[in-house]
């Protein structure tokens, strides 16, 4: 039996995003109820892995103008410049909100809030509660969400659909992982706030939970996928395990070495003496494997790397400004970065596409809205600046808060019987597969080939027939992912299924991924292509839309918001 | 590169509540290697070996807080534990001192509950709109490094719940509020942002609350975080008792 519950909206996601839109809801309307549904408790949610900080201007020297420019800059000219111009406005104002809602930023000590260098940032503006920004933001936006009665929470539900009447997204079907149960949660309008796709990927600094659901449940939906090609590598993952150590280590001062010792970087075009290590980056990234390509990787019993070295910062600025840097080289490499040097690789950390929205965090389907990195509003382009994505988290979390609500004070509950009953279909259909040892695929096996084929053709550096072969593998995978060999029979926490499920919503966007990528014959941001080194602006200034079909994504083009700041050469 | 494969022999507690009456113990013989958190043992069952085993995971860091599990009989965060800290076999158990839903799996919504009484939130005399004359031009409160240093340590909690684990108290009185709720309280009446100290200093002298503890230190030991959340409760009891005091000389506020 279906349970059903009725909101006035229903949010998906309980990290930053859904938080911050929870919050501006239930604050805006006291009277409204807001369901916050997440696969996990809130706090899991994987904002919390979040490290080096988050963007708004803050000093005297820096304004908005320059943090715009830094941005579409960043972005290779493939971000919007409207929502550009909104969230460089907005942003300090969401931070320092955050601060009045507990959040224990880092302090000068006259007492205001201090910041931070990151890449692709020409000064500091970069917000930092020493080097755990994210688990600091993410708890301080949880508790302050407690204090609201008018948000009800749905943790441990994992949502499979979303419900739909005549084209108006009203609500979302959810399997309550505790208990087997499948709930239809109603409301006059939905936020997709389900995070990143990092998981697609088999070296990533992304936690398990990062599947891109709700970019495959909007996909599903009929709503677009924009920019899907563009992947973010971060330069310094630890090699085996993928943990992030921040480019704050950067920010704070430290150096990038090649087996030479040198700070190679300094021979690359991305800033001067200095600032060397603080180029954005896809262009850092693209850097140490030229590095590799040379001869000039360090061989380990880890693989290839170069080094991270913090040596020179001392013990006592290290454990004031990162902290959690040295806890993780310690625990995860056997590594002190007081003494040594950190092994680093780049490594898959987020995604610059998502589903299709705009500046007011609206999807094209009436009722239904998006908002943190599951999004594209198009912030980001080609290429996110780092400390950017927590920031927009917020601002467009906030955004998405607001006009959910009211969409929903102006439109109509929809038809309860009939989508309890587009519910009840979606639980029929997982009941089937739940425990169904019909197929032959394993879950682990499929997740590696997938894994294996975007490794081999979405990487770093880029070639067409490599992304053919990657388009064609994944689509096979896709077709296979229907034929999963499940064994749990269990309704109560059955792990299996909800692995299963994930695993089907990322062969889809591996899928869009490698088709998209395909599709873009020149070199822009994180995309590189060895075949097209050059970036291309007569024949490919656009955004690429891809929409589910029976066969596979059918592609089609946006137009790029430009606006004051005109496309350029992008120089360091 | 890869070294021959050592084994290890994993006896992990199974719990279906569907067939079980009691929880089982299923053991597992599997390759493992020498770089390897527990984690990833258990990992390595549910992806080669039997699909069917549920726990917790996500960002294999330490720092989501939904690893927690027993290990050999002491509360860890598997994805921070070492299995090269063991020899030959170990067991994993769910967290103890909580209801089992399946397998590795412990129902923490009483926790949830406990948190939620302790008010971890900033607490204002005034409305917002009239507080607003609180901040700089900035819009932030001013605090300076030493005012947060007085709190930093207990906001770093990431709700692994090892110290309910591992607490005396809540083996005996489930409906202890227990260290992690009192360190998330304590927190806020120490920032100086906040103002709800009597207000929940309130709740600390309720029952069940901070004079339940034993102060048995068990749950600071196992912290993996250096919270200390022992040192918050004895610094919550202090508050809540000088509170009570000034009460008794004071008139209530607002009374
Ligand atoms: C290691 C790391 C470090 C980073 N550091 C920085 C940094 O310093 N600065 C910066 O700006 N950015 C940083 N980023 C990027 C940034 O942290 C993320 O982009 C951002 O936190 C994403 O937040 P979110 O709210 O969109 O999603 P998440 O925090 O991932 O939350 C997603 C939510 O959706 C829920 N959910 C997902 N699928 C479902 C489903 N099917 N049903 C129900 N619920 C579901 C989950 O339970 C979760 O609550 C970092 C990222 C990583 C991985
Ligand atoms: S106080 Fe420590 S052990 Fe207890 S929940 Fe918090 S982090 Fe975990
Ligand atoms: S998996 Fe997140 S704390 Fe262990």
């Amino acid at each position: 039996m279906i349970q059903v519950s009725r909101h006035d909206i229903v949010i998906v996601g309980g990290g930053g995003a859904g938080l911050r839109a929870a919050i501006a809801a239930a604050e805006a309307h006291p009277d409204a109820s807001i369901a916050l549904v997440s696969k996990v408790y809130p706090m899991r949610s994987h904002t919390v892995s979040a490290e080096g900080g988050a963007a708004a201007v803050a000093r005297d020297d820096d304004s908005e103008e320059l943090h715009g420019f830094d941005t579409v800059k960043g972005s290779d000219f493939l971000g919007d410049q409207d929502v550009i111009e909104y969230f460089v406005e907005q942003a300090p104002r969401e931070l320092a909100l955050l601060e009045n809602w507990g959040c224990p930023w880092s302090r000068n000590d006259d007492g205001t809030v201090s910041t931070r260098a990151f890449g692709g940032m020409t000064t500091k503006r970069t917000w930092y509660a020493t080097d755990k920004v994210g688990f600091h933001m993410l708890h301080a936006l949880f508790q302050h969400s407690m204090r609201f009665e008018n948000i009800v929470r749905y943790d441990e539900f994992f949502v499979t659909e979303l419900l739909t009447e005549n084209g108006e997204c009203k609500g979302v079907a959810a399997l309550e992982i505790r208990t087997g149960e499948f709930h239809a949660i109603l409301g006059r309008a939905v936020i997709l706030a389900t995070g990143g796709a990092g998981k697609i990927f088999p070296f990533t600094t992304n936690g398990t939970i990062k599947t891109g659901d709700g970019m495959a449940l909007a996909y599903r939906a009929g709503v677009a996928l924009k920019d899907m090609e563009f992947v973010q590598y971060h330069p310094t993952g630890l090699p085996g395990t993928g943990i992030l150590i921040t480019e704050a280590a950067r920010g704070e001062g430290g150096y990038l070495r090649n087996a030479d010792g040198d700070r190679f970087l300094v021979d690359y075009d991305y800033g001067v003496g200095n600032k060397a290590e603080l180029g954005p980056r896809d262009m850092v990234s693209r850097a140490i494997i030229q590095e590799f390509e040379a001869g000039r990787g360090i061989d380990s019993k880890v693989g290839l790397h170069a080094a991270l070295d913090l040596t020179h910062l001392g013990e006592a600025h290290i454990n004031e400004k990162l902290p959690f840097v040295r806890e993780l080289a310690k625990t995860y490499i056997g590594v002190d970065p007081v003494y040594e040097h950190i092994p680093i690789r780049p490594v898959v950390h987020y995604m610059m596409g998502g589903v299709d929205t705009d500046v007011n965090s609206a999807t094209s389907m009436p009722g239904l809205y998006a908002a943190g990195e599951v999004a594209c509003a198009s912030l980001n382009g080609a290429n996110r600046l780092g400390s950017n994505s927590l920031t927009e988290c917020l601002v467009a979390g906030a955004v998405a808060g607001q006009n959910a609500m009211d969409f929903a004070r102006g439109s109509s509950e929809g038809n309860v019987e009939r989508l309890r009953g587009q519910a009840e279909c979606e639980s029929a259909r997982v009941d089937a597969l739940r425990g169904s040892a019909k197929g032959s695929e394993q879950i682990s096996g499929l997740r590696q080939e997938m894994n294996s084929t975007m490794e081999e053709g979405c990487g770093v550096y880029r070639d067409h027939p490599s992304m053919a072969v990657a388009a064609e593998k994944a689509r096979e995978i896709r077709q296979r992912a229907s034929d999963l060999h499940l064994t749990d029979k269990s309704k109560v926490f059955n792990t299996e299924i909800i692995g299963a499920m994930e695993l089907v919503n990322m062969v889809e966007l591996a899928e869009v991924l490698a088709v998209s990528a395909a599709a873009r014959k020149e070199s822009r941001g994180a995309h590189t292509c060895r075949d097209f080194p050059k970036r291309d602006d007569t024949n490919f200034l656009y955004h690429t839309m891809a929409y589910q079909t029976e066969d596979g994504p059918r592609l089609d083009k946006k137009d790029v918001k430009l606006g004051h700041w005109e496309p350029q050469e992008r120089k360091y | 590169m890869t070294e021959a494969a050592e084994m290890m022999h994993v006896e992990v507690t199974r719990f279906d509540p569907d067939q079980d009456e009691v929880p089982k113990v299923q053991e597992y013989d599997i390759p493992i290697q020498s770089d390897w958190k527990v984690l990833d043992a258990i990992n390595y069952i549910k992806d080669e070996v039997d699909s069917s085993l549920s726990h917790r995971w996500s960002c294999r860091m330490a720092v989501c807080g939904s690893c927690g599990m027993m290990v050999n009989g002491e509360p860890k965060l598997t994805c921070k534990t070492s299995l090269a800290d063991y020899s030959g076999s170990i067991k994993i158990e769910p967290l103890a001192n909580f209801p089992i839903v399946r397998d590795l799996v412990v129902d923490i919504d009483g926790f949830m509950d406990k948190f939620r009484q302790v008010k971890p939130w900033i607490l204002r005399a005034k409305e917002r709109a009239e507080d607003m004359e609180a901040l700089n031009e900035k819009g932030t409160f001013s605090q300076s490094p030493a005012e947060l240093g007085a709190f930093k340590q207990f906001s770093m909690c990431i709700n692994c719940l090892l110290c309910y684990s591992a607490c005396p108290v809540v083996a005996n009185e489930p409906e202890f509020i227990g260290p992690a709720a009192i360190a998330l309280g304590h927190r806020y009446n120490l920032d100086s942002r906040d103002e709800g100290a009597r207000e929940r200093n309130e709740t600390f002298r309720g029952e069940g609350t901070v004079f339940s503890c034993s102060f048995a230190n068990e749950c600071s030991q196992v912290c993996p975080k250096n919270v200390d959340p022992a040192a918050a409760v004895n610094q919550a009891k202090l508050g809540a008792v000088i509170d009570w005091a000034k009460g008794l000389v004071l008139p209530r506020e607002g009374a």
